[in-house]
């Protein structure tokens, strides 16, 4: 009974310390802001950082804890940014307090992702490896390109939408158009602080740590390891495939409420396949089921690019060489061997310095 | 009173005719033996009896339900668990979530309430926590629980995989090659263990073993299987000693 507690504080612990390191680093930047000695480059780049975490994050669910390639998820965080924005702008003048228009635009954004995923993933989560990445790839890319080409506008009559163009809206006059094709939305309101960013990230973590170590995670964690041996204790394998690929992309239309009021104008080409194969690399990097690591990787991996600006041209070519040899460190096994003995040596070495104090 | 009744179950893969009219009646509280050559089918009986392949022809009958044709996780439910000649555990779980997904429908609670820990969460945890770590003391189990299973030795693995199919309260237990690559002394340990879990759980088993000691010495009936369907069925002594199952198993 005692290891029993053990195990509790073991899992306890180690979210404690990521929820730390979070709170840390935000009173950090948040110091470093009001003293002004963070740089405007950086600034810019604070809320950024959460919402790659929160991607990172809600992405390592389907990937790490279910263990199926996803390669759409930049879609889900698509539709709630354009859902979010919708909403706000909408409500813009109707709500004034701050608070709960964003709040809402956050439910909202996350309900309208989690239902798309509910959908897509009742379709694609029949397939496995290659075929399910496949085609998670082609719902990104198809949530991507109608977006492209959807116009919505509302006057007195009501919401108008078309495909084609914003005067076959046939809006009357003084009819506003919200969304407008490929030049996407503008003029949302800015609501996303780093503050509520910080906040959301917690919030996103606290909820797939609770969900990892309950009766659900484990069925989800049961269909990774063998799926035939879940069916064989009575584990319904499609209902958890799809709870945890709709709850991965919830938190991904989180992450996309937060992009939209962060940004001036939000366009739908931004989420192509190369924004999820970066989560991707996010979650990999990290490491696959290690939630800590891939907010560490977000972030480390966001800062990146944008301090190698001075290499110009060869800045993705460094980058991606700063990958591999990231990837190296991390997970092969001599350095991990190498790693072990170089944190035990300094474990030693302040063992025996504390003993000299004393 | 008949726990398990089987009637003309058959399958063919192609033009093999894995399993052919295979008819057994298992009572309750028997110990039941499946033997058979390589490739006779027993393994391929224990997919049909659990869902994993539906048969072309025949009844599965468990306690007076019907249950053909049902999934996999029906059929578990309904009352049956199994482990698996080639071991299947949540390998980066640990031993005792290993049990715990074994109770995942005996106890219950929303996923609502696992987020967010609301109090029939902790309620829950705590009684499953209990049950498993009653279930691991069975098997000797429970100072390992917070390993990862794929570190427990091979034997121990074996062990693991029964108690997580006692985890979902079964009242048939298959067991598929519950001794194979154990050394002597393990096996005389896993024949205990099947002995106490008979009782203490009210069981009915039936389990493949290549075994000849095992089977003899704790199975009630034996089943012969070979080339799918029947060679032999019966008491122990007579099914052993019959010049069938000794050329079927031996040659000429």
């Amino acid at each position: 009974m005692k290891s029993k507690m053990l195990k509790i504080n073991k899992s306890a612990r180690s979210s404690i310390i990521t929820v730390g390191m979070i709170l840390i680093a935000y009173i950090i930047c948040q110091a470093l802001i009001v003293t002004g000695n963070m740089s405007n480059l950086l600034q810019n780049l604070l809320v950024s950082m959460c919402y790659y975490a929160i991607m990172a994050v809600s992405l390592n669910l389907t990937v790490g804890f279910l263990g199926q390639l996803s390669l759409g998820h930049a879609g889900f965080m698509c539709l709630g940014a354009f859902a979010g924005a919708i909403f706000s702008k909408c409500t813009v003048n109707a709500i004034q307090n701050t608070f709960i228009r964003f709040t809402l635009a956050i439910l909202l954004g996350a309900v309208v992702a989690g239902l798309f995923g509910i959908f897509i993933g009742t379709v694609v989560l029949r397939l496995r490896g290659d075929y399910l990445a496949i085609v998670t790839l082609a719902f990104g890319e198809i949530i991507k390109n109608v977006l492209n080409v959807l116009y919505i506008g509302y006057d007195s009559k009501g919401i108008h939408l078309s495909m084609k163009d914003a005067i076959s809206l046939n809006l009357e006059d003084g009819g506003i158009v919200l969304v407008k094709g490929a030049q996407g939305i503008s003029g949302t309101p800015r609501d996303a602080t780093f503050t509520v960013s910080v906040i959301l990230l917690l919030i996103t973590y606290l909820i797939i740590v609770n969900l990892v170590n309950s009766r659900s995670g484990r069925a989800i964690m049961a269909i990774r390891d063998n799926s035939i041996a879940a069916e064989s204790v009575g584990i319904n394998i499609t209902k958890y495939k799809i709870l945890a690929f709709s709850i991965s992309a919830a938190l991904a239309g989180i992450a996309g409420v937060l992009y939209s009021h962060n940004i001036a104008t939000v366009q739908s080409s931004k989420f192509g396949y190369n924004l999820s194969i970066m989560i991707l690399v996010f979650v990999v990097l990290g490491g696959m089921g290690n939630l800590r690591g891939s907010i560490i990787s977000a972030v480390l991996l966001t800062l990146l690019p944008e301090y190698l600006r001075f290499l110009r041209d060869y800045r993705m070519l460094i980058y991606s060489i700063v990958l591999i040899v990231m990837m190296l460190y991390n997970w092969a096994p001599a350095c991990v061997a190498w790693r072990n003995k170089l944190s035990s040596n300094l474990a030693a070495m302040l063992k025996k310095s504390k003993k000299e104090e004393l | 009173m008949e726990m398990l009744k089987v009637k003309n179950l058959s399958i063919s893969f192609g033009g093999l005719h894995a399993v052919d009219s295979f008819s057994i009646t298992v009572n309750k509280g028997e110990l039941y033996g499946l033997i058979g050559p390589n490739g006779a089918g027993k393994t391929t009986v224990f997919n049909l009896l659990t869902g994993v392949y539906k048969p072309d022809m025949g009844q599965i009958i468990l306690d007076g339900k019907n249950i053909t044709g049902l999934s996999p996780v029906e059929i578990n439910k309904a009352g049956i668990a199994r482990t698996f000649q080639n071991i299947r555990l949540f390998k980066n779980l640990s031993v005792l979530d290993n049990v715990k997904i074994g109770l995942h429908n005996n106890y219950n609670y929303s996923t609502i309430s696992g987020i967010f820990r609301l109090p029939s969460y902790f309620r829950t945890e705590k009684r499953m926590n209990e049950k498993a770590y009653e279930i691991l003391e069975v098997f000797g189990l429970d100072k390992e629980a917070d390993i990862l299973s794929a570190n427990l030795p091979y034997g121990k693995q074996r062990k693991l995989e029964i108690a997580r199919a006692l985890a979902t309260n079964p009242k048939l237990l298959l067991l598929d090659e519950p001794a194979a690559g154990m050394n002597p002394a393990e096996t005389e340990e896993l024949m205990e263990t099947i002995t106490i879990i008979r009782k203490k759980y009210d069981l009915t088993i039936l389990l493949i073993e290549h075994d000849m000691k095992l089977v003899a010495g704790i199975c009630e009936k034996i089943f012969v299987l070979n080339f799918g369907t029947e060679l032999a069925n019966g008491l122990p002594q007579d099914v052993l000693n019959n010049p069938e199952v000794i050329k079927a198993y031996l040659g000429e």
